[in-house]
C-alpha cells in the first residue's frame, strides 16, 4: 500500500470556470500511473463521498499521454460566493493526498 | 508524422502563431518576444482576461492587472506587430471583457500610439449583452444551462452584468475589414489563436488544439512561465516550442497542458465546435519542441455562445484576529452559535427592525481549523495551538455592514467562555480599529449558453484609426 501523494509528482485542484472544480493527479512514472490505472483508487463514488457532490455529475478520465488522472465536479460552492473560501479552488485537493493505492 | 501533400497539387501549409504570454499584463521576456518575431509569425495574439480571479472584475468592471503592467506589454507587442505587419489580437480586454474593459484598453492603445507616433487601424469588438436581449432569448428557450447552472430569473438577468464569450467569427470579420489591431471584449481564449490559421484554411484540428495550448503562453513549458510560445500549424499536425532557450516543451508537458483549468481534457467545447484530443499523439522533434498529430475539430450542429454574468451581492466589512488559548479554541463550536443569536437580538434593537435578519450575514472563518475546506475538512476536530479568525459581515450597504461589524468585533473580543469567571479578551486583533471596509461583493449568476441566429449577432464591432 502507498498513497496517491507518494506516487504523483503533482496533485492539484483548480477552477474550470466559476462552477466547476477540477483535479489533476500527475504520476511520477509510467509504472506509477499504470499501477493506479489498475487499482482505480479514485472512482466517481469515492469522490462523491469525499466532496459531497452527486456521483453522476463527476467526470473522471485516465489520460495515458499525460500520465494523469483527471476528475471534474460541480464546485461545492460557486466561486466567489459569500461562503466560498477558496476563490481559485487551489487548495481543495488535500483530501486526495492520503488516499491509499494497492 | 507529416501527412504532406501530393507534389505539385497543394503547397505545404505552415501558419506560425505567436503567444507572447498567458495574460496581457503578466509580462514576458523581451528576448523571448524578439526570438518569436525573428520566426516571422503570421499573427500575435494574447488573452487579457479570465473569470479565474472571481466575480469582482465582471461585477465592477475593474481590471485585475495594473494599467502600467498592461501598457508595458501592449507597447512591446505593438512594436512587434509594426515590425512584422501582421495582426495583433487582444481578447477579453480589461479582465472581464466588458465594454468598459475594451474602452480601457483602447485608452491605453491611444496613449501609446500618441507617444510612439503610430497609426493603427483598430477593431473594437464589444461583448456586453443587454438584459433585453438575454430576456428575449431566454423567453424563446434559446438560453440553455450548462452543468451545474444557477437558476435564471428575470431579476437575476436584469441586475447582472452579462458578457457573451465570442468565437473566432467576429474577430475574423474584423480582420477581413483590414483591422491591424483587434481589441476584443470577452472572447474564447482559443479563438484568438485559431482565427488566423482558420482564415488561411489550416487544418482545423491542428489549429484549434494548438490554440488551446497557446492561450496560456509558456505555461505548458518546463519550467512553466509567463513567457512566449510559438506554434507551427501545418497540415495534419502542429509543432509547439517555447521561445526562451532555457525552457522546453516535452511530450508530457504538452499532453498534460490540456488538463489545466479544463473540465474534460479530451473534449474542449468552443462556440463553433469541439476540439477532440482523444487520439492526439505527442512526439519530441527536438529537446525543446513537440509535434502533436491526430487532433480533431468536430463542427457544432448548433453555434453556441457562453454567457457569463455577475451581480452585486451587498457590501462587506471584515476583521482579522487570532486566538491562542486552547480552552477558547476548544469552545468555539458552542460559543459562536450562541454569539450569533446575541448579535441578531442586538441588531434588531440597534436598527429598530430596519435591518431584517435575512438581509445580513455574519460569518466566522477559523483558519487553523477548517477555514479552507469547511465541512470537507478531515481534521477539523484536532485542536490547534493557535487559530486565525476572519470575521466577514455582508449587508445591503457599506454603512450597515460596518455598523454591524463594530458590534460583532466588540462582542467577539469578549466571548463568554464556559469555565472562565470574569471578563476576558478572547480575540487578539492586530489592527486599530479592527474593522476594514472591503467595498462591494459580487457573485456569478450565469453558467449558460445562448444560441444566436448567427455568430456575429451578439457582438458589435467599431473600426477606428487610432493615432490619427
Amino acid at each position: 500500500m502507498t498513497t496517491l501523494a507518494s506516487m504523483c509528482h503533482l496533485i492539484r485542484s483548480k477552477n474550470a470556470g466559476p462552477f466547476v472544480l477540477t483535479f489533476d493527479l500527475m504520476f511520477a512514472t509510467r509504472a506509477d500511473y499504470e499501477r493506479a490505472k489498475r487499482a482505480q483508487p479514485l472512482t466517481p463514488a469515492r469522490l462523491a463521498a469525499l466532496y459531497q457532490v452527486p456521483a453522476e455529475l463527476i467526470t473522471l478520465v485516465y489520460h495515458d499521454n499525460a500520465l494523469a488522472i483527471k476528475a471534474s465536479m460541480p464546485r461545492p460552492t460557486v466561486q466567489g460566493d459569500p461562503t466560498d473560501a477558496d476563490c481559485y479552488g487551489g487548495q481543495q485537493y488535500v483530501p486526495l493526498l492520503t488516499i491509499e493505492v494497492e | 508524422m507529416n501527412r504532406g501533400a501530393a507534389p505539385g497539387i497543394v503547397a505545404r501549409m505552415e501558419i506560425r502563431v505567436l503567444s507572447p504570454t498567458g495574460a496581457l499584463g503578466a509580462g514576458f521576456k523581451i528576448d523571448s518576444l524578439q526570438r518569436g518575431v525573428a520566426r516571422r509569425p503570421h499573427v500575435i495574439a494574447c488573452d487579457a482576461g479570465s473569470t479565474d480571479s472571481g466575480p469582482a472584475s465582471l461585477g465592477s468592471g475593474a481590471p485585475k492587472f495594473s494599467r502600467d503592467a498592461v501598457k508595458r506589454d501592449l507597447r512591446l507587442l505593438l512594436y512587434a506587430r509594426q515590425t512584422l505587419g501582421v495582426p495583433l489580437i487582444i481578447g477579453s480586454c480589461g479582465t472581464s471583457g466588458r465594454d468598459v474593459g475594451v474602452d480601457w484598453m483602447a485608452g491605453i492603445l491611444r496613449e501609446i500610439a500618441a507617444e510612439e507616433s503610430l497609426v493603427v487601424r483598430t477593431a473594437l469588438i464589444k461583448a456586453d449583452q443587454a438584459p433585453e436581449y438575454v430576456m428575449r432569448r431566454w423567453a424563446e428557450g434559446r438560453i440553455l444551462p450548462l452543468v451545474p447552472a444557477p437558476p435564471i430569473t428575470p431579476p437575476v438577468i436584469q441586475s447582472s452584468h452579462i458578457v457573451g464569450m465570442m468565437g473566432a467569427e467576429p474577430i475574423a470579420a474584423a480582420l477581413q475589414e483590414g483591422a491591424q489591431v483587434v481589441l476584443a471584449g470577452r472572447a474564447s481564449d482559443s479563438a484568438l489563436f485559431a482565427v488566423v490559421p482558420e482564415l488561411a484554411g489550416a487544418d482545423r484540428g491542428a489549429a484549434w488544439h494548438a490554440a488551446k495550448i497557446l492561450e496560456c503562453g509558456a505555461a505548458c513549458a518546463v519550467v512553466p512561465a509567463a513567457d512566449a510560445l510559438l506554434a507551427y500549424v501545418r497540415d495534419g499536425h502542429f509543432d509547439i516550442e517555447p521561445l526562451d532557450p532555457a525552457a522546453a516543451c516535452t511530450p508530457l508537458s504538452v499532453a498534460a497542458h490540456t488538463l489545466y483549468e479544463n473540465g474534460n481534457p479530451f473534449l474542449l467545447t468552443e462556440p463553433s465546435g469541439v476540439i477532440d484530443t482523444t487520439d492526439a499523439t505527442y512526439l519530441a522533434v527536438s529537446d525543446r519542441r513537440v509535434r502533436v498529430c491526430g487532433s480533431r475539430f468536430t463542427p457544432a450542429t448548433q453555434y453556441s455562445v457562453k454567457l457569463e454574468g455577475a451581480r452585486q451581492a451587498g457590501f462587506q466589512t471584515i476583521a482579522v484576529g487570532g486566538i491562542r488559548d486552547p480552552q477558547i479554541i476548544r469552545r468555539l463550536g458552542t460559543v459562536l452559535p450562541f454569539a450569533r443569536a446575541y448579535f441578531d437580538d442586538r441588531i434588531a434593537d440597534l436598527f429598530g427592525g430596519h435591518v431584517a435578519p435575512d438581509s445580513y450575514e455574519i460569518d466566522y472563518r477559523i483558519y487553523g481549523r477548517d477555514a479552507v475546506l469547511g465541512p470537507l475538512e478531515p481534521m477539523r476536530d484536532v485542536i490547534p495551538h493557535e487559530v486565525g479568525v476572519l470575521i466577514t459581515v455582508t449587508a445591503q450597504t457599506q454603512e450597515v455592514a460596518t455598523k454591524i461589524a463594530t458590534l460583532v468585533c466588540h462582542a467577539s473580543a469578549h466571548l463568554p467562555i464556559p469555565g472562565y469567571h470574569g471578563i476576558i479578551t478572547t480575540i487578539a486583533y492586530p489592527f486599530s480599529p479592527p474593522e476594514i471596509e472591503r467595498g462591494a461583493a459580487y457573485r456569478f449568476t450565469l453558467n449558460h449558453v445562448c444560441l444566436p441566429d448567427d455568430p456575429l449577432e451578439m457582438f458589435r464591432t467599431e473600426m477606428v484609426e487610432v493615432g490619427r
